[in-house]
């Protein structure tokens, strides 16, 4: 008898164990529950070449942070589809992966054109809303809860360009004339008006304002049009396919210039920059960052090795030097907030991005006005001793001297255009 | 402002890019002007012919122009294997019209994909010694990067017009247009007439590829930019002319061209295709249509 309940003492001791042992792993199942974040990226479509590049970045920092333990804890999925550069699909895209797929956490896809119709699908869900790369897209709606990675500054529009005429007024002889032309898409107009307000603050008399369709083939009748008005300073504000049209047809009519350039996407890929090559030299253009000793922030090298060891077979930009650091760094931000607040709740993301300043691969991120950067970086390179002999002399300082701000230039200015 | 430089010079480059809408447009015309076929894939074959010329000039240097000649016999092989498969699936039963067009909406769709999976999606451009430079004759400027297609396409255009109004092939081709019946009771097989003729509207995208390339950057979906336009030329031409087209088309790129030097860019579209609704208004033929 004292056998028996000592077994049934033994087999209760044994059965409680078993008990707590399963109480104490049922909320270690629910810790590995990943967090979802979910976006739209451009895979096709014009963008796409940036898009495929973003998002190899994205997957870099996935899978840094899931080495690292995660966010809170939990691994990281990405939950995504492809917006194909095309803007009338991305609410469907939010509301599901908002609704259907049931994220934890959105960041946006690349570009104006992408961001801006996400917006208010957020304003209605009071979501947090990284942003990449978009200009002004914030402007209209002043939603708290957006915060954008690309450094134009407070007040973006006049930011973008406020660098190219700074250094354009420190010319000598000192400019009279401006050209703006740009193509007919959101980024670009929004690059236009800032331009138009910096020439009317810093006394340029606007010569020719007009925007072409990004359907364009041939730019020769454009360049010409500019020439005819013969300014002093030019500011284009296009897309890579147009970049590369107005570049060479820029060569081809002979266009002069003091200063040429400013807002010109794709000039900053391997792509144009090796096929343009000594076409460039001279262009003074807006850039994120470049190889330059004062832009050497920690980890953006080691982050560069690891994106472009996958960027070749994946045919994208294999340089990477424009937008993967920032679709790193957006993460970043988001990843470290979570951490902080350890909350998922997006009230507590938002205020504490919004009260913040953030270390990432791409320096020191600090939100003001509307979620842009409290300060701005956008840089102005010029292209100078560019040869046609491949992508190497781009993986060191020079080929891309840093102009403005001053707090980070490497080099000097030459001019006129072209040299 | 408005000198007689400017206005020459906006002239000349648009004569010089209608050039290249005319090789561009010049198989459709074939395909949906002469065979009513509604190949809506046209301008994705044009692009394939494009990233084939930007993969032999940067692997190996070759020019693209000269590419896109050598692949010609490539693309006539895929344009009567393409055919052999619409009329076998579609045009025997009727059924062209609306499946027809899915089936080359399905087309387009499928070698936009394969071209982003062989290429990726970043724009690509290539090298040759003749793009970026050009040539002055006076104050008119001619960059060799479109004087250069624009002899290709006429060069082009005139092989195929010699080609349909000389020889007996060509002849039939143009017959199987007007009458199929006709045709067949003169002993001529219709079906094999459309698969040569198809087959030479898609050669001609190899050639129109490469000098969209040798023009400007390029990336897998452009083709959709073109898809508008070169329906317009054929239309404007008067659907089964080929010298309806080369016309249409160097009207369509000066009248961008002018719109666009003179008046602004973002109006040359909306004017060129309001030419194109005021022409059909007045001769609903189309230039050179019967």
């Amino acid at each position: 008898m004292l056998q028996s309940i000592a077994r049934r003492r033994l087999f209760g001791a044994l059965g409680g164990t078993i008990l707590a042992a399963m109480s104490l792993a049922l909320p270690s199942a629910q810790a590995a529950e990943p967090v979802k974040i979910g976006f739209g990226m451009a895979l096709t479509g014009a963008l796409a070449g940036n898009g495929k590049a973003a998002l190899i970045a994205m997957e870099i920092w996935r899978e840094d942070v899931n080495k690292a333990g995660g966010l809170m804890g939990r691994p990281v999925e990405f939950v995504y589809y492809d917006d194909q550069t095309n803007p009338s699909v991305v609410p469907g895209i939010y509301t599901k992966l908002l609704t259907v797929d049931k994220v934890d956490l959105v960041v946006s896809g690349y570009g104006t054109n992408v961001i801006a119709p996400a917006i208010p699908i957020m304003m209605g869900r009071k979501k947090v809303f990284m942003g990449l790369f978009g200009l002004a897209a914030n402007e209209k709606f002043n939603y708290p809860n957006y915060f954008q990675i690309m450094p134009a500054g407070p007040d973006p529009k006049l930011d973008w360009s406020r660098g190219f005429f700074e250094i354009a007024t420190g010319l000598d002889p000192k400019p009279k004339t401006v050209a703006l032309v740009g193509a007919d898409a959101e980024f670009a107009r929004n690059a236009l008006d800032g331009a138009k307000t910096n020439a009317e603050k810093f006394n340029l008399n606007v010569v020719y304002n007009n925007t072409y369709p990004p359907s364009t083939t041939d730019y020769t009748p454009v360049v010409r049009a500019i020439q005819a008005t013969n300014p002093d300073v030019v500011f284009i504000a296009s897309y890579p396919p147009d970049s590369a049209g107005m570049v060479r047809a820029i060569n081809e009519v002979g266009l002069k210039a003091q200063l040429l350039g400013g807002g010109m996407v794709g000039l900053q890929y391997a792509a144009l920059l090796t096929k343009l090559g000594p076409m460039l030299n001279g262009i003074t253009n807006y850039d994120f960052w470049v190889p330059a000793p004062t832009l050497d922030f920690p980890g953006v090298n080691e982050f560069l090795a690891k994106y472009q060891a996958k960027a070749q077979d994946a045919g994208v930009d294999p340089l990477g030097h424009y937008l993967p650091p920032y679709a790193y760094a957006y993460l970043q931000v988001l990843g470290q907030a979570v951490n902080a607040a350890n909350s998922l709740d997006d009230a507590k993301l938002a205020e504490y991005i919004r009260s913040n300043e953030f270390d990432t691969i791409i320096g020191k991120v600090k939100f003001g006005k509307n979620g842009e950067w409290a300060s701005t970086r956008v840089l102005q390179v010029q292209y100078q001793g560019v040869t046609s002999d491949g992508l190497d002399q781009f993986l060191k300082p020079g080929a891309r001297a840093v102009l403005y701000p001053s707090e980070w230039k490497y080099g000097e200015l030459k001019t006129p255009f072209p040299q | 402002m408005f000198t007689a430089d400017l206005l020459l010079n906006a002239v000349v480059a648009g004569v010089l890019l209608g050039g290249f809408y005319a090789a561009a447009a010049i198989g459709l015309t074939i395909a949906f002007g002469q065979l009513d076929v509604v190949n809506i894939a046209h301008p994705a074959f044009i692009v394939s012919g494009s990233f084939c010329a930007y993969f032999l000039n940067d692997a190996y240097g070759i020019d693209p122009i000269l590419v896109g000649v050598l692949l010609t016999p490539v693309y006539f092989a895929v344009g009567v294997a393409l055919y052999s498969v619409y009329y076998t699936s579609f045009e025997r039963h009727g059924e062209e019209s609306l499946r027809g067009l899915a089936f080359f909406f399905g087309i387009m769709f499928i070698v936009e994909v394969l071209l982003i999976m062989s290429f990726g999606v970043d724009y690509r451009l290539v090298d040759t010694a003749y793009i970026g430079e050009s040539i002055k004759l006076g104050f008119i400027g001619l960059p060799y990067r479109l004087l250069v297609p624009f002899a290709v396409s006429l060069a082009m255009a005139g092989a195929i017009y010699l080609f349909l109004s000389r020889t007996f092939t060509g002849r039939a081709i143009l017959a199987v247009s007007q009458d199929r019946l006709a045709l067949r009771l003169m002993g001529a097989d219709p079906v094999r007439v459309k698969q040569v003729a198809f087959g030479l509207a898609l050669a001609t995208t190899a050639v129109a590829g490469a000098l969209l390339i040798v023009i400007g950057p390029v990336e897998p979906s452009i083709g959709r930019l073109y898809i508008g336009r070169v329906f317009a030329i054929v239309v404007l031409g008067g659907m089964t002319s080929i010298s309806g087209t080369i016309v249409a088309a160097l009207i369509l790129g000066v009248v961008e061209s002018l719109v666009g030097t003179l008046y602004g860019p973002s109006w040359a579209p909306a004017v060129a295709f309001g030419f194109l609704l005021v022409t059909l208004a007045v001769r609903p033929a189309g230039l050179f249509g019967r």
